[in-house]
């Protein structure tokens, strides 16, 4: 109904969607994210990997719990807990018997095993996947990972290992565990971009520039990351190269620069006051040829690409007084407004193209009930549902790669911290504690 | 497709839904609107105003020049009731919008001018050595006062004209010192939002200091949203002082 109200005169246009989002923006519990579908979860036990060699322990123990929390935080997965699996760690094929696990408490329908050996400073994984009802052929998958004897290798061979498992059971998504979140960390005055693992662990420095940089958006080919930082020129959309590991030079517009975004075809979008109003700026992955496609008076911020059609941006104005979101074509034309009050920021695309996450605050103003909590709005009927609350104010939500979970800052200044969860607002969790705000997940 | 937006659009929306739409759309297959009978009908009055010039230096007048039709009385906020349609010289001391009001049987009309005054350089002795004067830090701190600004708003209030009015006055008389104007917000909201939000205050500050005389280029804007707090306790006294647009001297 609205996509032909398009044609219509553009005051009227906007009439319409006025009306028309009153009459369907109410709360909606059937926003469906892919992960509340109602469908049964497979459920699978990770057995304790068999250590090839004694000195193997010590690693195979961080790849077993690694690979137990990917598997569960997968979010797909009825995981058997540790305490209802059989004592034994089969290292083969050999060594599996399917009954252990098929029944009793176990009752798994496909059981994850195999050794970890360690030599010449290498660690070999042998990973295994078998359906427990298929007695005849159950090998599901098979492989062998090689990678450095140290505790990140450990974690990467567990990443990998999950993320097949999960491409192989979860529906053919591939799986996020070795998606990468890059943040803000706060310390003594300073803001730098940081980068951590999907769970958490391994958070280190990106940037040492000394000064507050912030919304930090890594490109889609994990090969750079674009953020705001505050320089002698003001606010500056600036790139660090993850591949050359330094700062590389990128064009200095006028103005206030803020709230860069990268399309999955390595355009970047970002917010520019160089016309005097902070307006959507469009520009190429080194920031030539900036055109700007927003033209209304007030704040324009915090742009979003559909990921699923690079033809979309979402973004938030404060064009009617307090912020909304509003969705374009990425020309600026087709300019629909989603929100229906209140106080909306900091919109994140999902990467099927169909969902928003956001920051809402519904009742804002001096005194008003309730806070600033995550929401997700499905873009086509524009309901939504609320994925947080009583947890403090919640801003800049940031979708995984496979569209399933949801990074985002609980908390804000120097309290903020970084916590996930999956699409349906389950499996909260803390990944980061105070000092760490803006997370934005990789790509891929 | 109108008529096929509007017949989906019955089954679906309300009755105001509905009559908001017609409105939108007047095409044959909406009913005649309703009119009351023509016997006494009047035309509603309409109203225009104009200065000439919009902007002046203080002291000097403009001519006001005004129109209407269909109306009974007229008035002029600040000038008082006055003919149907004239022309006035008024000398407004500060930058004041001329509203006028025409009422007739009609209904009424409104029309609205800005006069903009340019605040004059400070009558100082010894005018010429002025020239490049950058004068001192507590003087301008005393004359050049932070303005502030309501909830989520970046509109100058009565109080921040005042402060940019007196600030635009110092730097008219020393010509030397360059404006750093620094937009800031309270803790609340969105940091992200927040920083376009004090982009845009400190641009309102830039354009008062502009309208008043003071050259763009000795202005510098830079927004801080809440990045840069003046207080961090959570009451509404200091969400106040962190709603503000910020003069320093550019060193």
């Amino acid at each position: 109904m609205t996509t032909r109200s398009l044609s219509a005169p553009f005051r009227c246009a906007l009439l319409l969607l006025g009306v028309a989002s009153a009459a369907v923006l109410h709360a909606q519990d059937n926003v469906l994210t892919g992960t509340n579908t109602g469908a049964d979860r497979v459920r699978i036990a990770a057995a304790d990997f068999k250590a090839g060699s004694p000195d193997a322990a010590g690693l195979k123990r961080v790849f077993d719990t690694v690979l137990f929390s990917d598997l569960g935080n997968a979010g797909v997965f009825d995981l058997v807990s540790k305490s209802l699996q059989p004592q034994v760690q089969p290292g083969s094929p050999a060594e599996l018997k399917l009954a252990d696990w098929s029944g009793g408490a176990t009752n798994a329908s496909f059981v994850a095993f195999g050794s970890y050996g360690v030599s010449g400073g290498r660690s070999t994984v042998n990973g295994y996947v078998f359906d427990t009802h298929n007695p005849q052929y159950p090998q599901v998958l098979g492989k062998q990972y090689v990678d450095a004897a140290d505790e990140n290798g450990a974690r990467t061979v567990a990443h990998k290992f999950a993320d097949e498992i999960i491409l192989r059971l979860g529906g053919g998504l591939p799986g996020i565990a070795e998606s990468k979140i890059f943040y803000v960390h706060a310390a003594g005055g300073t803001k730098e971009i940081w980068a951590m693992d999907y769970d958490g662990a391994n958070p280190h420095a990106v940037t040492h520039l000394g000064t507050i940089s912030l919304s930090p958006r890594v490109s889609p080919d994990n090969s750079r990351v674009a953020f705001s930082s505050l320089g002698n020129d003001g606010w500056q959309i600036r790139v660090f190269s993850l591949l050359l590991n330094r700062m590389v030079t990128s064009p200095s517009g006028g103005g206030t620069n803020l709230s860069p975004a990268w399309s999955a075809s390595g355009q970047l979008a970002y917010s520019s006051s160089r016309s005097g109003d902070p307006e959507i700026y469009v520009a190429d992955g080194n920031g030539n040829g900036a055109r700007r496609v927003t033209t209304s008076r007030g704040p324009d911020v915090s742009p979003t690409w559909n990921p699923k059609t690079n033809s979309q941006i979402a973004w938030v104005s404060g064009r009617t007084g307090l912020p909304q979101l509003y969705v374009m074509d990425a020309d600026g034309a087709g300019i629909q407004r989603m929100t229906d009050g209140g106080y909306a920021t900091s919109v994140s695309w999902s990467p099927n193209g169909q969902f928003l996450a956001f920051a809402w605050n519904r009742k804002y103003g001096p005194g008003a009930p309730g806070g600033q909590d995550i929401y997700v709005m499905d873009v086509a009927s524009k309901r939504w549902v609320q994925l947080t609350n009583g947890v403090g104010r919640c801003d800049f939500p940031s979708w995984s790669p496979d569209g399933r979970h949801i990074a985002y800052a609980v908390g804000s200044g120097a309290r903020a911290e970084i916590w996930t969860m999956l699409a349906d607002g389950t499996g909260k969790h803390r990944l980061l504690g105070s000092g760490n705000d803006m997370p934005n997940w990789s790509f891929r | 497709m109108t008529i096929v937006l509007r017949t989906r659009t019955l089954l679906t929306l309300t009755t105001a839904t509905t009559l908001l739409l017609a409105g939108c759309h007047k095409k044959a297959s909406a009913p005649p609107p309703y009119t009351a009978p023509s016997i006494a009908a009047a035309a509603a009055p309409t109203a225009t105003i104009t200065a000439s010039p919009e902007a002046i230096d203080m002291g000097s007048s403009v001519v006001l020049t005004w129109r209407t039709s269909g109306a009974t009385s007229v008035n002029i906020d600040g000038i008082g009731p006055v003919n149907l349609s004239g022309t006035q010289n008024v000398t407004p001391s500060n930058s004041t919008n001329f509203h006028l009001t025409a009422t007739g049987d009609g209904g009424t009309a409104e029309a609205s001018v800005r006069v903009t005054v340019r605040v004059p350089v400070a009558p100082t002795s010894g005018t010429s050595s002025n020239l490049g004067d950058t004068g001192t830090d507590a003087a301008f701190h005393a004359a050049v006062q932070d303005v502030f600004f309501d909830y989520d708003s970046s509109d100058l209030r009565p109080d921040a004209t005042t402060n940019a009015n007196n600030a635009a006055a110092y730097l008219n008389a020393h010509t030397g010192i360059k404006v750093l104007i620094g937009g800031y917000c309270d803790e609340r909201g969105s940091a992200e939002y927040n920083l376009a939000l004090g982009e845009t205050r400190a641009g309102a500050a830039k354009t008062a200091l502009v309208n008043a005389g003071v050259s763009a280029s000795r202005i510098r804007v830079v927004s801080y949203g809440k990045e840069k707090q003046f207080c961090t306790e959570q009451d509404e006294s200091c969400y106040q002082q962190n709603r503000r647009a910020q003069f320093l001297i550019d060193k």
